[in-house]
């Protein structure tokens, strides 16, 4: 079975269409089920925590949702530019808004909890700080792929920009280990056991997995759009844009 | 909610209205352009 064809964009086209309804029922189903377990099953407070620290279910996802989907548009824009690869560069542009969207999200989510909490709707803090220069970087990608009229180029600088900008996601990530901020220590340590209770964790990790797949929904029905406009003079854009 | 409603209703009404508006753009956005490509085929 040769993948490589899936690389063109008229072979991807069709591949991305069936691939949606799939992962759009099961992101529903997951969404579904993180509710229950975030709202339902785990406890109305945890610890010292108030009943607030349920943000912390789609605040967390949506944070990890925004630097994952960054490094994601990154290696493709660095694929696109290093290999001349359109469906490449076409990724990254998908990618890029659904990124924007999270990371929006997760500073707004980041506020409401941070009233309650710390008595402030924002702080200078430098977790809260880095993530706003992501959400920058990420309007600053797609701001600049719509500026540049000739496509190629428009995919070339926003890979430099992307590539440039890859440094902010790690200074996200331990910015709550290097300074002393306001911003609570990671949620989750890899070598540590887990503070959070199992039904908190559950609802935290299906919500992570519903985001992903919502993304994968999302980012599909994009690049399929990418592809029926920047291909429009071909044939098969008029055949089976369907 | 413990008098945190707002804030944590807030939290996932956000999430619904960035998450849902994106579906419902990318909707829109593949009508109009199957519209386009119908009125100009090839």
């Amino acid at each position: 079975m040769n993948l490589y064809k899936y690389a063109s964009p008229s072979a991807f086209y069709p591949l991305a269409g069936k691939m949606i309804p799939w992962f759009a029922v099961l992101s529903v189903i997951l969404f579904a089920v993180a509710i229950y377990f975030g709202f339902i099953v785990a406890p109305e407070k945890a610890g010292d925590q108030n009943e607030v620290y349920k943000i912390i279910f789609i605040h967390v996802a949506a944070a990890w949702m925004g630097m994952f989907l960054y490094v994601l548009m990154a290696i493709y824009a660095g694929i696109g530019w290093a290999f001349n690869a359109r469906l490449a560069s076409m990724m990254a542009s998908s990618l890029s808004i659904t990124g924007a969207v999270f990371t929006l999200l997760s500073l707004v989510t980041g506020s409401l909890w941070g009233k309650p909490t710390w008595g402030t709707w924002w702080a200078w803090d430098a977790r809260i700080t880095s993530t706003l220069i992501l959400l920058f970087l990420y309007i600053g990608f797609i701001s600049l792929q719509s500026a540049i009229d000739d496509q190629r180029r428009a995919d070339r600088a926003g890979a430099v920009l992307a590539l440039v900008g890859v440094i902010n996601v790690p200074i996200i990530y331990f910015s709550v280990q290097w300074w002393n901020t306001l911003h609570q220590g990671a949620t989750i340590r890899l070598l540590e056991k887990p503070k959070m209770t199992s039904p908190m964790l559950i609802a935290m990790f299906v919500m992570l997995a519903a985001c992903w797949l919502y993304s994968v929904v999302v980012v599909l029905m994009r690049v399929r759009c990418i592809i029926a406009e920047r291909e429009q003079n071909a044939a098969w854009v008029t055949e089976g844009t369907a | 909610m413990g008098g945190y409603g707002f804030y944590v209703w807030g939290s996932y009404l956000t999430a619904l209205i960035l998450l849902g508006g994106e579906v419902i753009s990318l909707r829109r956005r593949k009508n109009s352009l199957r519209k386009r490509v119908e009125r100009n085929p090839r």
